[in-house]
């Protein structure tokens, strides 16, 4: 498959799979339906165990109830980037902490973000990630502790361009 | 012993019996039967009626047939551990006079997708049949059953009486059942809704109850994922003198509960908090929620926090003296928001939580939870490789802190021998140990061994142990121990482990008491399979998918054992002449194989 770039966009990005945004090996496989490719994994399994994200999905392990995964494993939240024509979604709680989650927004458009401190914001490169959390309120990403952002964020918004510099001056 | 020890076909002799009024008069006599064996069997029943466990009524019934037929008399609460071990009909031949059924469907697999939909463990048949053989039924108990509204409406007409409704890990039924139960059940003292999937038929079924005072005592709904009709409920619970547990469920917001904790808090033993956080009004100021929990002087149960905001937390602190159960597996609670709540809870027998707490959090319940009796830590993330945050250390701990322990449940990412020979040693008294090494085949990470000797200690000290869960990298070995010193244990559940059929052979070797074997991906096949065949008559059943096992196998097991229901369960693309069975699940019963098996599902 070619990818064309349209709107200095590549395609690839808007590629349906899994795996974190902005890794390129594809992952192995998705949620395996039938348990006879557990066997087989079962049998070559003796010798290290693979790095994530390529390990293949087992179905029903850990064996906890489907009711339960719900409510924890997924968070998507919206991602907004100024000037990009069409939003994205990432889950949050695939990320630790603020420099992956960074890493990842960095890679999904494109852009690079500036030194953060508790003082001044993200100082240098015109970009500045806000998200809305639980109030309605639109906060800087990186003020509060990641447990808490992550479960009061509701949507990202990358500000950059002449909002961006309006804050850095202002700031 | 369960209902389905039994293998005795119902006598013949039994007389039909008039209709008994549903107070246990005495005066139920056939006038055919001669005088002496009247007064006896009267004597009897007088006698037999106050037999409550369920062991000593089955070694009742086998003095004699006069014993038999009385006891199946006067036994009221029936227990059917497999739904398939015998047929409605039989049960209502049996057991003329059932006010309570407790009845459990699939298999504890199928709760993690091993098993396609439609399998089976259907209601209908249970319902129908009961609704003409017992018109004074007053308790229905379903585990893991497929239970449609149709079902729930035969269920609310038939039963004039019916005061206990208690559903657990069911499906197949929605709101729109729920409420013609609470419509038509005016005697309605118990409906719990417990881990099940409950479809939103968009019907406002606490408006469904009856407009005058309840009988209402229990009511449990933290499962239903559907809105409710708060002003309905909060009329519900002030018409409701007698209600004793109260389980919201997460779309109801903390300003809601703390209306009803206003109306009836002091009466509550139990309660769920629905979902914990603000409703729309968040720029309002908050009401005092620290208020309306110090009104619950009788709150021994807490949990709910389904959508917990942890700001708001703090509020449970009066009721946490008094707490012997508290659950917060569904919220995501780091250690320091956690360890001041858990410093005021020392009378905690019974603690669930997310493994968010982390060996700190648990250490701190170590710390001060000394009464402890059961403790579930289920994973936030349940992936394989994620960091993991508690470990061996906070099991450590545990062990260490609390002595009273019986019953485990532990998910984790790493573990150590050491950590639970030292369990084995601390905590002599527990009967359930269950531990989930997320990482599949993963060793001791200190020693880089087997989880052999820790798995073997646990066997070996606990003499009381009777439910084990496995995982990890385990060889035969830790299975000869789990053979020669499982002594008492009935639930076996192994995944991914073992070398060899040895390694099967040894626990059906040995383990006397072994009813319940599940088994997924590990090495065990047909040598294994055949070295059970002296004791499958005497379990309630066996699961093993992802082994190896052949199908040829399987026949010659279904051949020798005409009394066992042995079912392969394929996946969808399965070739029927296919030599290798994806999963399958045996059983004993006393009539024969099911009528309802799927195409999925062959019996052989």
């Amino acid at each position: 498959m070619t990818y064309e770039k349209v709107n200095e966009l590549n395609l690839k990005d808007t590629e349906l799979r899994l795996g974190l945004p902005g890794t390129e090996q594809a992952k192995e496989e998705q949620e395996v339906s039938c348990v006879r490719s557990n066997k087989r994994q079962l049998q070559s399994d003796n010798e290290e165990e693979s790095t994530p994200p390529t390990k293949t999905q087992i179905v029903g392990w850990p064996p906890v109830r489907s009711y339960r995964k719900n409510n924890n494993s997924v968070s998507y939240v919206k991602v907004s980037m100024d000037g990009a024509p069409y939003l994205r979604k990432i889950d949050l709680k695939t990320y630790k902490n603020y420099p992956e989650l960074l890493k990842a927004l960095e890679n999904m458009f494109k852009f690079t973000i500036g030194e953060y401190s508790e003082r001044e914001g993200y100082k240098g490169s015109g970009v500045i990630p806000t998200y809305e959390d639980k109030d309605g309120d639109w906060m800087l990403v990186g003020d509060v502790p990641w447990d808490m952002f992550s479960s009061s964020c509701k949507r990202l918004r990358i500000m950059k361009g002449s909002d961006a510099l309006a804050l850095d001056s202002a700031l | 012993m369960s209902e389905d020890d039994e293998d005795q076909s119902p006598a013949s002799d039994l007389r039909s019996q008039r209709p008994c009024s549903p107070n246990k008069s005495r005066n139920c006599i056939s006038s055919s039967q001669t005088f002496p064996d009247h007064v006896l069997e009267n004597v009897l029943e007088n006698v037999l009626q106050f037999l409550d466990s369920r062991c000593d009524r089955n070694a009742a019934s086998l003095v004699c047939k006069l014993w038999w037929k009385v006891e199946g008399l006067t036994r009221s609460e029936v227990f059917i551990g497999n739904c398939y071990a015998l047929s409605p009909a039989r049960l209502t031949q049996r057991f003329k006079r059932v006010r309570s059924l407790l009845l459990k469907g699939k298999p504890r697999f199928a709760d993690f997708n091993l098993m396609p939909a439609d399998w089976g463990a259907n209601f209908a048949p249970w319902v129908s049949t009961m609704a003409k053989a017992y018109p004074w039924l007053e308790k229905v108990d379903l585990k893991r059953m497929f239970v449609t509204d149709d079902d729930l409406a035969l269920l609310a007409e038939s039963f004039p009486g019916f005061k206990e409704l208690i559903l657990v890990c069911c499906e197949g039924f929605g709101t729109s059942g729920i409420a013609v139960v609470a419509n038509k059940c005016r005697k309605l003292k118990v409906l719990d809704l417990i881990e099940s999937d409950v479809t939103d038929d968009e019907v406002d079924w606490v408006s469904c109850f009856p407009e005058d005072v309840t009988c209402l005592e229990s009511l449990a709904f933290d499962c239903v994922e559907a809105p409710i009709n708060f002003k309905a409920l909060e009329a519900l619970v002030g018409r409701s003198p007698l209600l004793r547990k109260l389980r919201l469920n997460r779309f109801v917001s903390l300003e809601e509960v703390h209306r009803l904790l206003l109306l009836g808090a002091p009466q509550l033993t139990s309660l769920g908090t629905g979902s914990f956080s603000r409703g729309d009004q968040s720029q309002q100021e908050p009401p005092d929620y620290a208020a309306a929990f110090r009104s619950c002087k009788s709150v021994v149960c807490l949990s709910g926090f389904r959508e917990l905001m942890p700001e708001y937390l703090p509020a449970i602190l009066p009721v946490c003296a008094n707490l012997t159960s508290l659950n917060f597996s569904y919220a995501n609670i780091s250690p320091d928001m956690f360890k001041p709540i858990i410093h005021n809870c020392h009378k905690l027998q019974i603690f669930w939580a997310l493994d968010s707490i982390c060996d700190e959090g648990l250490q701190a319940v170590a710390a001060t939870c000394k009464e402890l009796r059961e403790l579930r830590i289920f994973p936030f993330d349940p992936r394989e490789d994620t960091e993991g945050p508690v470990s061996e250390l906070g099991l450590q701990a545990i062990s260490e802190g609390c002595r009273k322990l019986e019953s485990l449940l532990y998910f984790c990412q790493h573990m150590t021998n050491a950590a639970l020979i030292a369990m084995s040693h601390n905590c002599p008294e527990l009967t359930v140990f269950r531990l989930c090494i997320m990482g599949r085949l993963r060793p001791d990470h200190v020693t880089g061994k087997a989880m052999d000797e820790g798995f073997g200690a646990i066997v070996k000290n606990c003499k009381k142990l009777t439910r084990l869960a496995v995982s990890g990298l385990l060889t035969d070995q830790a299975f000869r121990y789990m053979g020669e010193y499982g002594k008492l244990i009935r639930t076996l559940s192994v995944a991914f482990a073992g070398d060899s059929d040895m390694a099967l052979r040894h626990v059906l070797e040995g383990c006397p008491r072994l009813q319940k074997l599940e088994i997924r991906d590990s090495p065990f096949g047909d040598v294994a399979l055949r070295s059970g065949m002296h004791r499958y008559y005497n379990m309630r059943f066996v699961w093993m998918s992802a082994c190896r096992l052949t199908m040829g196998c399987c026949k010659d097991v279904a051949r020798a054992m005409p009394n066992l229901v042995v079912e392969v369960i394929g996946s969808d693309d399965d070739d029927v002449n296919r030599d290798y069975v994806e999963t399958l699940y045996m059983y004993r019963s006393l009539d024969g194989p099911r009528k309802d098996a799927p195409q999925f599902v062959t019996i052989l």
